[in-house]
């Protein structure tokens, strides 16, 4: 029997809305060993009190690592205190968000287990846990055991639903930091630039609108109206990332974020493997593109072959009209 | 300066598509193998950190590239080398005696005899999707990483490093010895400068090509070859694959004739609006 840690992540003095998809897989996770499942909270000042938002999910205690050497983020210096932590564990887990695939690895190294990555399910395999993931762009699966008496691995968000609170009260207690070693000394914190933005995340979405490279410099132009009257997040496909149209981290896809709104509109995109990959688990999904063998329109609920830059404001109009209409 | 790249061949990924899945494994016959896209991108980014901008014929220190595979693998170094690289190193080994873990293992042995400045990885290769090899190669030998990179600047015995990260990007000043895994953006005309090449140089989009002349001489390129056994420091593989599946086929949707009819299909078909 052994028990499963969460590594929860902060954003703006809270736990961010992507560790409850870790939640749901350690539960999951834990019902394979027997066991249950605790979640650190690691931050500078102000983890403690972030902490008391995961004490209603069940665990059996929240761990709180706070020091004034965390409050930037930087895996060399997160990774000692969560192996240290880790370490009695049968298995450490976090969401596969940039935090996650930055630091899960690096844990993972540190204490010599295996990883699995990215993972869309656990289930038992004969008392041990199997990691069930995507490979290849999502177009195959793979299950596998990992052998190491310690095993680590990130949760695919789009694939764990977020875990809801169950009631009941976590018992929240200290841990200490573990002093960083030399990596430490060489990484230097200078800045962390985010974009406020009054929409929705893409990984948190239940609407989503993606543009591709066909809407050149006019990329936000056209595309925030829809989005505005959807009340969605904004993705890109890689080309358009790629081109500059967009910015990096808007990328739907293998290698960017992996999403599964209710409804998601691919504008503008041809369908590329690697963005298929980020959207097919998608509830509803529409396409709008001019050419109309675009491999997009393979996986679409709805094609609609059109110059989107007259389909999109008519859309946005319709939608209007039909809000209006209530 | 001296860099060493982590390269993994691996089944042409713009035709991930036509794998064959059976519950033994994942069948990549047919397809043709390419270098991991990000392992090219991190090369690129070793050969912008070690030249004149200007001058790009002239290598200002040594690129090392490095894989773990049977011998046909060496096609594969061979086409690193023709772009630029000095020379290579192979861990002799089957493909499916490999997972992360061991590959990390594998190559700390082999960076911390080559002593470079820098390891640049690509973020994940395309067929595991894994994407944990780079930092795990960075705790074990205990250097400073900075993963996911868009843009790298050299300094004096360091990089600035900027990352693409959930919501926006995150920089990061790593000292060498340090560990670097490239993302899609570092291959854009402004995103890695050496401290030879002037700020004012736009490289051209993408990664360079090999020319023939080129080709010719990395023939005569060295490639190393080590025994995984002497390189793996005792780990062994540590992940078990089975039951290989499919993902569940889309039903065939339909087009529409016009944006009314699309609003007609989502709110009263589909219900999603």
């Amino acid at each position: 029997m052994a028990d499963v840690l969460v590594v929860a992540e902060l954003a703006d003095g809270q736990i961010r809305k992507t560790t409850l998809s870790a939640i749901t897989m350690a539960k999951a996770a834990a019902a394979v060993l027997g066991g249950g499942f605790d979640i650190l909270v690691i931050g500078g000042p102000g983890a403690k009190a972030a902490a008391a938002g995961a004490t209603a999910f069940g665990a059996g205690k929240v761990l709180v690592a706070e020091d004034a050497g965390l409050t930037d983020y930087v895996a060399e210096r997160y990774a000692p205190t969560v192996a240290d932590v880790g370490k009695g564990y049968g298995l450490i887990c976090a969401t596969a968000s940039s935090y996650g695939k930055d630091l899960i690895p690096r844990v993972a190294g540190r204490l010599e287990a295996a990883f699995a990555g990215d993972c869309a399910g656990v289930s038992d395999a004969g008392g041990k846990i199997a990691y069930k993931r995507p490979m290849f762009a999502g177009n195959a699966f793979g299950t596998c055991t990992l052998n190491t008496a310690i095993q680590t691995a990130t949760a695919r968000q789009s694939e764990f639903e977020p875990a809801a609170e169950s009631g009941g009260a976590s018992p929240i207690s200290d841990v200490t930091a573990t002093a960083p070693s030399g990596a430490a000394e060489r990484v230097e914190f200078v800045s962390l630039e985010q974009v406020k933005s009054e929409r929705p995340e893409l990984g948190e979405a239940s609407t989503v609108v993606s543009g591709g490279r066909a809407l050149k410099e006019e990329f936000f132009k056209v595309l925030e109206p829809l989005v505005d009257v959807l009340g969605s997040a904004l993705g890109a496909s890689r080309a358009a990332c790629d081109a500059g149209y967009a910015p990096g981290d808007y990328q739907v896809g293998q290698t960017g974020k992996i999403v599964a709104p209710d409804l998601y509109f691919a504008i503008g995109i041809s369908g590329a493997i690697q963005h298929v990959a980020g959207m097919k688990s998608s509830k509803t999904i529409v396409a709008i593109n001019k050419d109309p063998d675009a491999p997009i329109f393979q996986i679409a609920d709805y094609g609609l072959v059109a110059d989107l830059f007259q389909a999109v404001p008519e859309l946005v109009e319709a939608l209007k009209a039909k809000k209006a209409a209530g | 300066m001296k860099i060493l790249v982590a390269l993994k061949r691996v089944a042409d990924p713009d035709n991930a598509n036509k794998v064959k899945v059976s519950p033994e494994k994942i069948d990549t016959t047919g397809l043709e193998w390419k270098i991991n896209p990000f392992d090219e991108y991190a090369l690129e980014a070793a050969l912008r950190l070690t030249e004149d901008g200007k001058k790009p014929k002239k290598r200002e220190g040594e690129v090392v590239v490095m894989t773990l595979g049977p011998k046909e693998v060496e096609t594969t170094l061979r086409s690193a080398l023709a772009t630029g690289a000095d020379r290579a190193i192979r861990i002799d080994c089957t493909d499916d005696e490999l997972d992360g873990r061991l590959v990390a293992n594998a190559l700390k042995t082999v960076i911390a005899e080559e002593k470079p400045d820098y390891v640049i990885f690509g973020k994940q290769a395309v067929d595991g999707d894994n994407n944990g090899v780079g930092q795990m190669v960075a705790e074990l030998l205990d250097w400073p990483m900075a993963t996911f990179a868009a843009t790298i600047q050299e300094e004096d015995g360091s990089l600035l490093v900027s990352r693409e990260v959930d919501g926006g990007m995150c920089t990061l000043r790593v000292k060498t010895p340090a560990v670097v895994t490239v993302d899609l953006r570092i291959v854009a005309p402004e995103s890695v400068y050496s401290k030879l090449t002037d700020k004012a140089h736009k490289y051209s989009d993408g990664v360079r090509f090999a020319a023939l002349p080129a080709i010719m001489k990395a023939k005569k390129k060295p490639i190393d070859v080590k025994a995984l056994a002497d390189t793996a420091g005792g780990v062994t593989i540590g992940s078990n694959y089975a039951n290989f599946e499919a993902p569940a086929a889309r039903a065939a949707g339909v087009k529409v004739e016009d944006v009314a009819a699309l609003v007609d299909k989502l709110a009263n078909e589909a219900k999603a609006i």
